[in-house]
């Protein structure tokens, strides 16, 4: 015999029997977890934009805490990126002899490419590689993938100090125009913090994408000219009219070409698609907008094992 | 037991809740590329079927309302479903069925998983206090307050070390003094007291009891009769998911104690009757 079957039932602790959801509505009670509304939300991750940039920078620091140069590998890890896709373009494959300033017009595109590319993975990452986080406490979800897009934005920072270092050592001479690359990276880290809000939605329904996205993000930087000139590249080519306007709105290619307009003096106007600022801040709106709305529209399923 | 005279406040009502786990991947063999393929392509629900997506179902229709004032423990075996049903109270896990209402924005004290190994104790004292919505100003008012408690620097300068660095029994006790540096209208509690050394512990149990004096309810989930004894005015007895007993502390550890103890010449309990039927 057990003591729970001799034990009265207890007296029922629930005494006032009333439907829950009234007597809730009675005393002002909400539904736990329940998804605020669109203006709720922003409010919300407003209110935490300190842990958004705290939690960025304290992932940055991390990343290299352990190494013996510590955050010299913040630099060294880009310029060793740049060193190789040098190696390779530049002198095996020879693509720099179409391409004038050929070094700084391939850092910049690289350094470009791995912003939109790291932001991309990192976000679909976000909530399935944090789930600890998201099953611990209580923030708005979309403060991870923000906090991981803006972590990359601070990586590329560090990217573009020694990026101004090589383009002065390699004869690019500092011009009005650099002051450029600032709206640049608004309306780029714009666009990045969209695509990893879909990629965060996606990412956490269906882990497995994070396995097939490097495959997506490399085709993409073959077809984005992170390497070479596309109109240089396609300009004796008899390609259908779709295929340039494609080549030409994909906005890592925008966003890359943009940079180097702003950065490298050589880099003329003519080498930019038309409509090229409209284009750009256009996929920025598209994305962060569609995305964050996007994201939101699961914010109460994020967690779900 | 909350007195029953005058008009008792319900802080969180919980409404016939299920909570499932689905677990990826388990289906033999058939963790193939074609099975991630197919669940991008097809439905969720067939392709839950197919790629042997298998679900736990970790809470069984529980209703219960918490009111004002009242403490409530939360026993059962390992694996009963306490934790789980912890988290659903504060939002963090999303009910399959049923709804559950709650007063304020109950917080699970823990903050673990927001804080960095790689980082300084300092560091970690900022992050985690903005992580639990801490703003700005409140970190760096208790910032002291924090590391104090924490006693970390008891022994030298270890606040400004990187956690990696720290004993198990030091970080843990860092995690905890973050953790109960802020104010809760529902505080839910997972185990947190075994943390640290004796005296800590003593030091932990009794901010618990201030934290529980402004607090609305407390919820304690520990597998320490004691505590529990010593903490709490109610019970709840979770068994596989479901709500076995709800009642006053001393009844339901009773119950509780000859069913996880059946020497007294019982039987096998599993076929006990339910005293709370679900």
């Amino acid at each position: 015999m057990s003591q729970a079957v001799d034990t009265p039932p207890p007296p029922a602790a629930t005494a006032p029997v009333e439907d829950p959801a009234e007597l809730a509505a009675r005393y002002g009670l909400s539904v736990s977890g329940a998804r605020p509304t669109l203006a709720e939300y922003v409010g919300q991750l407003w209110q935490r934009r300190h842990f958004i940039t705290a939690f960025a920078t304290a992932k940055l620091t991390a990343q290299y805490s352990q190494a013996k140069l510590g955050q010299v590998w913040q630099v060294a890890t880009p310029l060793l990126n740049a060193a190789v896709y040098y190696f390779i373009f530049g002198v095996l494959m020879g693509t720099k002899h179409n391409v004038p300033d050929y070094v700084p017009f391939l850092v910049t595109g690289v350094f470009v490419w791995t912003f939109t590319q790291s932001s991309i993975m990192a976000g679909t990452r976000a909530i399935s590689g944090n789930l600890g986080l998201v099953r611990a406490l209580h923030f708005p979800r979309a403060a991870l993938p923000v906090s991981f897009a803006l972590q990359q934005l601070q990586q590329l920072l560090f990217s573009m100090c020694a990026l101004v270092v090589i383009l002065l050592c390699f004869g690019v001479p500092p011009a009005l125009s650099w002051f450029l690359v600032l709206p640049v990276l608004l309306l780029q880290f714009v666009f990045n913090t969209g695509v990893a809000l879909v990629m965060a939605r996606m990412g956490a329904r269906t882990p497995d994408i994070a396995q097939l996205m490097p495959f997506l993000l490399r085709t993409w930087m073959y077809t984005s000219g992170v390497m070479w000139s596309i109109d240089k590249v396609l300009k004796n080519q008899h390609l259908p009219h779709v295929v340039h306007v494609l080549l030409a709105a994909n906005p890592a290619a925008v966003y890359i070409d943009l940079m180097r307009f702003a950065l490298i003096d050589s880099f003329h106007r003519g080498q930019l698609p038309p409509h090229v600022w409209a284009i750009a801040a256009g996929w920025a709106l598209v994305a962060g907008v569609g995305g964050f709305i996007y994201f939101w529209k699961a914010e109460e399923t994020y967690g779900r094992g | 037991m909350a007195d029953t005279s005058g008009e008792r406040i319900p802080t969180v009502i919980v409404d016939n809740v299920d909570i499932v786990y689905r677990v990826n991947g388990t289906g033999a063999g058939r963790g193939t590329a074609t099975a991630a393929l197919g669940r991008i392509i097809g439905g969720r629900k067939k392709a839950e079927a197919r790629a042997g997506v298998r679900k736990v179902h970790a809470v069984k229709k529980v209703s219960f309302t918490a009111y004002k004032g009242e403490a409530i423990g939360l026993i059962g075996t390992n694996g009963s479903g306490k934790s789980t049903l912890l988290k659903a109270v504060a939002g963090l896990l999303p009910t399959e069925n049923g709804r559950i209402f709650t007063h304020g924005q109950p917080s699970l004290l823990g903050v673990n998983a927001a804080l960095m190994n790689d980082l300084t104790g300092e560091r970690n004292v900022h992050l985690g206090g903005l992580a639990m919505g801490m703003s700005r100003e409140e970190v760096r008012e208790r910032y002291e307050d924090i590391v104090g408690f924490s006693g970390i620097n008891e022994k030298g300068d270890f606040i400004t070390l990187p956690m990696r660095t720290y004993s198990s029994g030091m970080a843990a006790r860092l995690r905890f003094s973050i953790a109960a540096a802020k104010d809760h209208d529902v505080l839910l509690i997972d185990e947190a007291l075994a943390t640290g050394d004796r005296s800590f512990q003593k030091r932990s149990e009794s901010r618990i009891r201030e934290l529980r004096k402004e607090a609305g309810s407390v919820f304690l989930v520990s597998h320490n009769n004691k505590s529990i004894r010593d903490t709490c005015d109610r019970v709840l007895w979770l068994e596989r998911g479901e709500l076995r007993m709800d009642g006053p502390t001393d009844e339901v550890l009773k119950a509780y104690e000859a069913f996880t103890n059946p020497d007294g010449g019982g039987t096998e309990p599993k076929k006990a009757r339910v005293a709370v039927s679900a």
